[in-house]
């Protein structure tokens, strides 16, 4: 068996003004896991693309069984033996688990695809790793757990002896995330290497043999389980020490803001996503939402925020019933909000961060008089925004295209909390930015709360739900599974019910 | 399919089929010279349904099949007359065929130009260069292609005379959308090719290249629509006329969706589709109704348009979910 299984050398990648990895080595043993930690455009994705053929290193080797190798795509990788597992699953939904895992390398008979055979060899996979599958399902019916699964037949199928994993928890629940940990974990005693790319610290610590860090494309560390722990990490990641929990006052709800009676919303298929909701927030108190993605978030929050219209139930904002309101008119009531992806809900790439930082008020004094905007006025505005909420930016006019995630999401939640507001809708607030800017906004989400802001948390992360909320809701397949108080949650108990399991 | 709709389609088939029978036991001759116009008709939209299906099911619109179908059916005669060659008249309208899948591949796939716009440059172009070149003067001295009796077959007294006393493309196309229905559901080109029409991504990450085979679709599905040039210039009419095609072409992508990008779906919806033609056809001939011929000509389009309506109603036909999309990589 070889020494290394995969290994990169010194490799550099540029992008058009990004140094992305800049004179990194990893190396990967067989049978153990290798945990890549790193914030959002730490060099992660680039270094396993690297390593799996889709980008060229511009210099630098990558090393596959002790053998210096050159790829020239994917598929020059997949022979090598390295399978990939991508964040966003690379599966065909309306074609059978057997196809999508044999696709590429079908067995034949007769010039066609011999669908018995690979049926055979998927379930004799299975079998002999104890990932248990329907090779007849269609990908599209099943839950993102199976999928996943799916992925790492498809990866074992083509004989991989090295399964990179790019964020593979992030879609799953806790319980299910545990468990694939478990799976991992037994696959490397057949010899497999496996590289897990995380920035979920508790995952690294739970399962990882070796630690690398990454920062601003360079390894800032490597280290194991035993010599570290969260907050070393952390401190690594970030470059310098970080609250990872903000501290926060126990909450004085007052009337009640948001009042949800028997909503019920349809997705874009018009198919039931919400079913018969009933939940309130009250001012002064923050109501997470936890859930695995894809279980009506998105459609509660657009529902709320007047993005799309309730098919059956009602909504009150502050006492006014506004279910079928216009996003105007909710947010003249106060309603503020943060979308989940910025950069199709949250900024317009292309106007200036002065142009982004009124966008739900240009049409009113004193930044517009008569439908003519006040240039002058707009720029002062987003002048204090930027200093208040500490977005770096060489100036207000350039485009906000030109900020960091993170530098976004502070102007859009600086844009939001610069008027009056008695309602926070807060939809993945610190979705891919950096660990300094979460603290800053988890702090000033907490500011508006004791500033008597009802808010609405929903996120997929847990802890961050855990860190900030007063109570949690539990959303699955469009129902509200339990409401309960902070105090008496836990991650296992909320795990079951975000698993639709209640006792 | 979902139960319900096949004991729907189960249904209809037996209405048509005693329909049919009433008519023929009413007026034989009219009923066998109709549903003979069918399949005459069904077969240039069936070829171009597949020319069509092979595009979309890779995740490549084709609006170009009615230029397709014209520049084809021009060259076909045109080198049909000047040889006196029926054969070699057909292969060139498959060789234009496939230079012009060729071409369209060559903008909406290698140049990544918008395809609606792609296509658009086929037809016009088709319709500019034939009208130019159309020599009047020219003709197929030895006459179109003529039935072929399938032995004791065409002697069975109406399906006979409509399936079995056909001439040579009806045949090759029926035993085309065998090999297509086959080729995309059963073999490995098949399985790569809706794989990439779906997601492309998953496509690639295994090593399939994604543009390359959309390249190699396109352009042989453009043979489909050659074929369908031909079989218009050489056997349906036997002569070439300036925009002869008609719209047929565009007529084809509504029956390629209408029969959910299957060649044997495709082929049940053509043959409707060839029923409006056929009976129009016959309306005219008859005078039947006392109106102007060009209202009666509207049939088959209106038709369309209703079905077409009526088809996003009955619903559960989901395109590719890659369709018109152009694939970059990474």
């Amino acid at each position: 068996m070889s020494e290394i299984l995969l290994a990169a050398q010194n490799v550099t990648k540029r992008f058009p003004g990004v140094l992305a990895n800049d004179d990194v080595s990893i190396r990967l043993r067989p049978g153990r896991i290798l945990a890549l930690l790193g914030e959002n455009g730490a060099g992660k994705s680039t270094l396993v693309n690297v390593l799996f053929g889709m980008y060229r290193p511009d210099s630098g080797q990558v090393v596959i069984k002790d053998e210096t190798v050159e790829l020239h795509g994917p598929d020059d990788a997949i022979s090598r033996g390295i399978g990939m597992v991508h964040q966003h699953f690379q599966l065909v939904p309306p074609m059978r688990v057997v196809e999508n895992i044999v696709l590429g390398e079908e067995p034949t008979k007769r010039g066609l695809v011999d669908l018995d055979e690979a049926r055979n060899r998927v379930v004799e996979l299975s079998e002999r790793y104890g990932l248990e599958i329907d090779p007849d399902a269609l990908v599209e019916d099943l839950p993102v757990g199976m999928q996943q699964r799916v992925e790492i037949l498809k990866a074992l199928y083509r004989n991989a002896d090295v399964l990179i994993l790019d964020e593979p928890t992030g879609v799953l629940t806790p319980q299910e995330a545990d468990h694939l940990l478990g799976v991992l974990r037994e696959l490397t005693e057949t010899g497999l290497g496996i590289v897990f790319i995380t920035h979920k610290l508790r995952e690294v610590l739970a399962i990882a043999d070796d630690i690398v860090v990454l920062r601003n494309g360079q390894v800032v560390g490597e280290t194991t389980p035993s010599q570290t722990s969260e907050s070393g990490l952390a401190e690594m990641m970030v470059g310098r020490s970080v609250v990872l929990q903000v501290e926060k006052s126990i909450a004085d709800p007052g009337d009640v803001v948001l009042k949800v009676n028997e909503l019920e919303v349809n997705d874009d298929r018009g198919q039931i996503a919400l079913d018969g909701l009933n939940f309130e927030v009250r001012a002064g108190e923050i109501l997470g939402v936890a859930g695995v993605e894809g279980n009506g978030q998105r459609e509660l929050v657009e529902a709320i925020t007047g993005l799309r219209h309730p098919s059956v139930g009602l909504m009150e904002i502050d006492g006014e019933e506004l279910s079928s309101g216009s996003p105007r008119q909710i947010t003249k009531k106060g309603v503020a909000h943060i979308p989940e992806d910025r950069e199709k809900h949250g900024v317009v790439a292309v106007y200036s961060v002065a142009e982004n930082s009124v966008l739900n008020r240009y049409h009113r004094r004193p930044f517009s008089i008569r439908g003519i905007l006040r240039r002058d006025v707009i720029r002062g505005h987003a002048r204090d925004v930027v200093d208040e909420f500490d977005v770096r930016t060489p100036s207000v006019s350039v485009p906000a295209s030109s900020l960091s995630g993170g530098n976004k999401q502070k102007l859009i939640v600086g844009r939001e909390f610069s008027d009056e507001i008695k309602l926070l809708i807060a939809a993945q607030p610190t979705r891919g930015i950096d660990i300094g800017a979460i603290e800053f906004i988890h702090r000033r989400i907490l500011e508006q709360r004791d500033k008597g802001t009802a808010v609405l948390l929903v996120s997929a992360e847990l802890d961050e739900i855990l860190g900030l909320s007063d109570r949690i809701a539990v959303l699955y397949d469009g129902k509200i599974m339990d409401v309960i108080d902070a105090q008496d949650a836990d991650r296992e108990k909320i795990g079951l019910l975000m698993a639709g399991i209640t006792d | 399919m979902k139960p319900q709709q096949k004991q729907l389609l189960y249904a209809g088939l037996a209405v048509m089929l005693v329909v049919i029978w009433l008519f023929y036991s009413a007026d034989g001759p009219q009923t066998t010279a109709v549903l003979a116009g069918t399949v005459r008709a069904a077969t240039l939209l069936a070829l171009g349904a597949m020319c069509g299906m092979i595009g979309e099911r890779s995740g490549v619109v084709n609006i170009g099949i009615e230029g397709q179908f014209l520049l084809s059916a021009f060259a076909a005669f045109t080198v049909a007359s000047m040889t006196g060659s029926l054969f070699m008249g057909t292969v060139a309208g498959i060789g234009m065929g496939l230079m012009m899948g060729w071409m369209l591949a060559a903008m909406a796939v290698g140049l990544k130009v918008d395809q609606i716009i792609a296509g658009t440059v086929l037809n016009i172009a088709a319709l500019g260069l034939t009208s130019f070149f159309y020599d009047r003067s020219r003709s197929l001295g030895m006459g179109k292609y003529t039935n072929i009796d399938l032995g004791p077959l065409a002697d069975i007294p109406l399906v006979g005379t409509v399936f079995f006393s056909r001439p040579p493309l009806t045949y090759l196309t029926m035993a085309l959308l065998v090999v297509v229905h086959i080729a995309l559901f059963r073999s490995v080109w098949g399985m790569r090719t809706r794989a990439i029409g779906e997601h492309p991504g998953a496509a690639d990450t295994v090593g399939i290249d994604v543009l390359k085979l959309r390249y190699f679709n396109v352009t042989l599905a453009g043979g489909l629509a050659g074929l369908g040039g031909a079989y218009l210039a050489l056997e349906a009419v036997g002569t070439f006329s300036r925009a002869m095609s008609g719209g047929r072409g565009f007529l084809a992508l509504a029956v390629m969706i209408f029969g959910r990008r299957t060649p044997f779906g495709a082929y049940a919806a053509a043959l409707f589709f060839g029923f409006t033609t056929a009976l129009q056809n016959q309306f005219q001939l008859n005078n039947t109704f006392d109106i102007p011929p060009q209202f009666v000509g509207m049939l088959p389009f209106v038709v369309t348009i209703i079905v077409v309506a009526l088809s996003g109603l009955v619903g559960s036909m989901r395109d590719p979910a890659a369709l018109g999309q152009n694939y970059e990589k990474g």
